[in-house]
C-alpha cells in the first residue's frame, strides 16, 4: 500500500509545538545555567554608577524599557543594522530561505504529495535547516583542472551581487540601505553582474557541461536584459525620476501596473528568464546538460549558488513590487499610535506603560512592511507557480521570445507611457 | 601497435567546432546506458548509441534452467512490464509441452497484462515528463501507476515482479470481489489520465518542443524495423493483438492507435492512447471472463519438450516482444532468444538525433519508448 501522510490535527500541532518547548526549556536548564555560572565564577563583574554589574542586574535592565529601548534604537539606526538585519541581508536571507520552503509545500500540494514532513515536527520546517547542515558538512570537491581562485570565488561573487541588489530596495519609507538617486540604473548595473559572474563560474570549472550551461546562461541573460530596462522605461517616463523611494511615493493613489500592464507582464517573464526558473531554466536543464553552470559545483559552493539565487528571486519580486505594484503603499492596518503614549507613557489602572524610543516603529513604519511583505510573496507566488505548469522551453523559442516578442511589447508600452503623458493624464500639470 | 579503441573512449580529436560529449551512464538523462553525442554549437552532428552497461545473459542463464525456474529470472530485463514479457515465453512453452490453458485463465492474463501495460507506460510517461523539464508530469503519473500497482498486489502478490504467468495458465486465482475493485480503480484511473491532456499534452510550449522534432517516416520506421508505439506514431498500424492475435484478443475489441506525424510528440502521445485503449479492454475481459473454472493446466515435475522450435510474440508497452525457444529433448530448452521492442527501437535513434538541438536529445531519445535494460537484457 502506498504511505499516505498523517492528516493535519490541531492537537497534535499543539502536542508538537509542547514537545520542542519542552526540549528547550530542559536544554536550557541542564546546559545553559550552568555554563553561565561556571564563566561567572571566572569573570569580574565591572561597576556602573556604583553598582556592581551581575547578570541579573544586567536581565533587569533589558526589561526596563527606559534603559533598553534607548540602546535597542540607537543600533537601529545605525549602517550596520541596515545592511545586515533589516532591509538588507538578514530580511533577504530570511525571506529566501522561507521562499524555499513555501516553493516546496507549494509545489507539493500541487502534484498531490506532502512534501517535507517529518523533519521538525510541524509540517517539516526544520527540512530546511537539515539540508543546509548537509551541505556544509559535505565535501567541497574542486575540479583538478579548474582555473581555481575564479572558481571558488564565483559562488561568493554571486551572494554579493544578490546582496548588493537587495540594498537597493525601498522596503518601508525612509527604510532603504542605499538610497541613491539613480536608483534604477544602479539595478541595472546590479543585474549586469550576473551573465558575468555566470560566465565566470562556467568557464573556470573547465569541464564540457558548465560551459554549455553557461553559454546558455550568457545568450539567455543578455537577450532578456534588453526587454527588462525597456520595460521599465514607460514608468520613467511617467514619475520623471529614477529614485526608487520616489517611484513608490508616486503611487500613492493607484499602483502603475493599472496604467501600464504591458509593460508588468514583460517585465514579469523577462524576470522569470533572468531568475533561471522554468520554463526558462535552460542554463540548468537537468536532462540535456546535468546541472547547467552549477554542475561542478559540490557542498557549500552549490549551498551558496542556491542561495544568492533565491536572494536574487527575492530582489526581483520587490523589485516589481516596488516598480508596479506601489510598493509599501496601502491601507493603514492599525490605527496611529497616540502621541501621549509615545511621549509620556499611558497610565492604564495600575499599570503604567513607558514606551521612550518608540517612534522608530511607528505604525506607517508596520504598516508599509505589512503590505510590502503581502505584495512580494503573491508576486515570488506567481514566480512559483510556472515551476508545476510549464515544461522547459527550447533555446529557439527563448531567442525568439526575447528579441522579437518582448522587445515589441515594451515599444507598445512606451507608446502607451507616451499617449498618457501628452494626453495630460499624468506628468506636470497633469489630472492625476 | 596502436589499439583501437571504442569511439567514446579514444582520445578526443582536437576539432575547432566539434564537442564530444558522453551521456550517460552518469548522466541525469540517460539510463543504463550512454549516447556519445557530437555537437557543433547547439545542433547534434552524430549520436552513437551505446548500450550494454546492464547486461545479464538473460538468455544463456535460461539454457541452464527447466522451463518452469526460467519464469522469474526473465522477468528481470523489464520488471515494470513483467507480465508481457513473460507472455511469449509462456505461450511459447506451452505450445512445446503441448498445453491447453483454461478459458479463465486466458482472461486473467489478458487483464494482468493490460493493467501492466499502464503501470509500465504510466513509469514511462513519469520519466518523459521530467526530461522535458515538467515536475508534475513526473509525479501525477507515478502516483496513479500506485492504484493499477494495487490491484495487481491484490492479484498476484507482488506490487513489481509478479511472475504470475506460467506455462499451462497463472499462478493463482483472483481474490473475492476482484471484479468489481478492478472496474471501480480502472474507472477511476481513465478518468485521471485524460486529465493529462491539460496539463502535459495540450501545453503549448510542450507541443513547440516535441513537435516536428526527430521526424520518422513511414517508409525508415518499417526500413529501420522499428516496432510498437515508435511504428503507430509513423502512420503503420501494426498492433500484434489485432494482427497476430493470440489467447482471447480475437474475442476483444481492440483497437489500435495511428498517427500520422511520426514526430516526438506523435510518438509520446501512442503510450497514452494506448492506456485508455487498455482501460477498455480490462473492461470487456472483465465482462467475459468466466466466473469460476481452473485457472491453470496441471503440469509434471520436470517437464520434457519435444524436438521443436517456437516462435510466439505479443504486443508488450513498447511494442512487439518475441520470444524464440529452440527444444531438443530435454528439460531445459536449448537456446531461447528474446527479441525485445527496446533494443529495435534504439536503432533509430541516430537517424533522428543528426542535425537536432541539444534541447531535443532527451525528447527524441525518450520518446522512443525505450528501456535501457531490457534492451541489454
Amino acid at each position: 500500500m502506498s504511505v499516505i501522510a498523517p492528516k493535519f490535527r490541531f492537537s497534535e500541532f499543539l502536542k508538537s509545538i509542547t514537545d520542542n518547548l519542552f526540549w528547550i526549556i530542559i536544554l536550557v536548564t541542564l546546559i545553559g545555567l550552568p555554563v553561565i555560572m561556571i564563566v561567572l565564577l571566572f569573570v569580574d563583574l565591572p561597576v556602573y554608577q556604583g553598582e556592581l554589574i551581575n547578570p541579573f542586574l544586567a536581565f533587569s535592565w533589558m526589561f526596563h524599557p527606559e534603559l533598553s529601548l534607548p540602546l535597542i534604537k540607537s543600533f537601529m539606526i545605525t549602517d550596520f543594522f541596515r545592511i545586515a538585519v533589516f532591509p538588507g541581508f538578514g530580511f533577504a536571507v530570511l525571506l529566501a530561505t522561507s521562499v524555499i520552503f513555501i516553493e516546496r509545500k507549494m509545489l507539493a500540494k500541487l502534484q498531490l504529495r506532502v512534501g517535507p514532513f517529518y523533519c521538525g515536527k510541524i509540517e517539516g520546517i526544520l527540512q530546511l535547516m537539515a539540508d543546509g547542515i548537509k551541505l556544509v558538512t559535505k565535501e567541497i570537491i574542486i575540479p583538478a583542472k579548474a582555473d581555481k581562485p575564479i572558481f571558488i570565488l564565483s559562488p561568493l561573487m554571486f551572494v554579493g551581487a544578490a546582496a548588493a541588489f537587495v540594498a537597493l530596495i525601498p522596503v518601508a519609507p525612509g527604510w532603504v540601505v542605499a538610497d541613491i538617486d539613480l536608483g534604477l540604473i544602479a539595478v541595472f548595473a546590479v543585474i549586469g553582474f550576473f551573465p558575468i559572474i555566470t560566465v565566470l563560474a562556467s568557464w573556470s570549472a573547465n569541464s564540457k557541461y558548465p560551459f554549455i550551461g553557461g553559454i546558455r546562461a550568457l545568450f539567455q541573460m543578455v537577450s532578456f536584459e534588453i526587454p527588462l530596462i525597456l520595460s521599465l522605461l514607460g514608468v520613467v517616463i511617467l514619475t520623471g525620476t529614477l529614485n526608487l523611494s520616489e517611484i513608490v511615493a508616486s503611487q500613492a493613489s493607484f499602483p502603475w501596473i493599472i496604467f501600464l500592464p504591458v509593460g508588468a507582464i514583460v517585465f514579469f517573464i523577462a524576470m522569470l528568464a533572468e531568475l533561471e526558473r522554468i520554463p526558462f531554466d535552460l542554463p540548468e536543464a537537468e536532462s540535456e546538460i546535468v546541472a547547467g553552470w552549477l554542475t561542478e559545483f559540490s557542498g557549500m559552493m552549490y549551498g551558496l549558488v542556491q542561495l544568492g539565487s533565491y536572494i536574487k528571486l527575492y530582489a526581483f519580486a520587490a523589485l516589481f513590487v516596488v516598480i508596479f505594484l506601489g510598493g509599501w503603499n496601502g491601507p493603514m492596518i492599525f490605527p496611529p499610535l497616540e502621541e501621549e503614549l509615545i511621549l509620556e507613557g499611558k497610565t492604564i489602572g495600575p499599570i503604567t506603560i513607558q514606551t521612550p524610543g518608540l517612534p522608530i516603529f511607528s505604525m506607517e513604519f508596520f504598516s508599509g512592511v505589512f503590505w510590502f511583505i503581502l505584495k512580494t510573496a503573491a508576486v515570488i507566488f506567481f514566480i512559483l507557480l510556472p515551476r508545476g505548469v510549464f515544461p522547459r522551453v527550447r533555446i529557439d523559442l527563448l531567442l525568439d521570445l526575447g528579441w522579437f516578442k518582448l522587445i515589441g511589447l515594451t515599444f507598445l508600452n512606451i507608446f502607451i507611457a507616451l499617449a498618457l503623458l501628452y494626453a495630460g493624464v499624468f506628468g506636470p500639470g497633469g489630472m492625476l | 601497435m596502436t589499439t583501437q579503441l571504442p569511439p567514446g573512449l579514444s582520445l578526443e580529436k582536437v576539432d575547432e567546432k566539434i564537442m564530444t560529449l558522453n551521456v550517460g551512464p552518469q548522466h541525469p538523462g540517460s539510463g543504463h546506458m550512454r549516447l556519445i553525442i557530437q555537437v557543433d554549437g547547439d545542433y547534434i552532428v552524430a549520436c552513437d548509441p551505446d548500450p550494454g552497461y546492464v547486461h545479464r545473459g538473460e538468455e544463456k542463464m535460461a539454457e541452464y534452467r527447466n522451463y518452469i525456474l526460467n519464469i522469474p529470472h526473465l522477468e528481470r530485463p523489464i520488471i515494470h512490464d513483467s507480465c508481457n514479457i513473460l507472455y511469449p515465453y509462456c505461450l511459447a512453452v506451452e505450445e512445446i509441452l503441448g498445453l491447453e490453458v483454461p478459458e479463465r485463465a486466458k482472461y486473467m492474463r489478458v487483464i494482468a497484462s493490460e493493467l501492466n501495460r499502464c503501470v509500465y507506460i504510466q513509469y514511462w510517461l513519469g520519466i518523459y515528463g521530467i526530461f522535458l523539464g515538467h515536475s508534475t508530469m513526473f509525479m501525477w503519473p507515478m502516483g496513479d501507476r500506485e492504484l493499477l500497482i494495487d490491484l495487481l498486489e491484490k492479484m498476484t502478490g507482488a506490487r513489481v515482479t509478479h511472475s504470475y504467468f506460467i506455462p499451462g495458465g497463472v499462478r493463482n486465482d483472483l481474490p473475492a470481489n476482484f471484479e468489481d475493485v478492478c472496474l471501480r480503480q480502472v474507472n477511476y484511473f481513465e478518468k485521471r489520465i485524460k486529465e493529462y491532456a491539460d496539463i502535459f499534452y495540450d501545453n503549448p510550449i510542450l507541443i513547440h518542443r516535441t513537435e516536428k522534432t526527430g521526424i520518422l517516416s513511414r517508409e525508415d520506421a518499417i526500413r529501420l524495423g522499428t516496432t510498437g508505439s515508435v511504428l503507430r506514431a509513423s502512420g503503420v498500424d501494426f498492433d500484434v493483438r489485432k494482427k497476430e492475435p493470440y489467447d482471447v484478443y480475437e474475442e476483444l475489441d481492440v483497437h489500435s492507435n495511428v498517427l500520422k506525424e511520426g514526430d516526438s510528440l506523435a510518438r509520446s502521445k501512442i503510450p497514452w492512447l494506448d492506456m485508455l485503449e487498455s482501460c477498455n479492454i480490462i473492461r470487456q475481459a472483465l465482462e467475459k471472463m468466466p466466473k469460476s473454472g481452473s485457472i491453470r493446466k496441471k503440469l509434471k515435475p520436470n517437464p520434457r519438450g519435444g524436438d521443436m522450435s517456437v516462435y510466439k510474440r505479443v504486443e508488450s508497452g513498447r511494442g512487439s516482444l518475441g520470444c524464440y525457444i529452440v527444444s531438443k529433448n530435454k528439460p531445459e530448452p536449448y537456446r531461447l532468444k528474446l527479441s525485445v521492442p527496446s533494443f529495435r527501437n534504439l536503432i533509430a535513434l541516430p537517424y533522428l538525433l543528426k542535425g537536432e538541438k541539444l534541447g531535443n536529445m532527451p525528447a527524441v531519445y525518450w520518446s522512443l519508448n525505450y528501456w535501457p535494460v531490457e534492451a541489454d537484457r
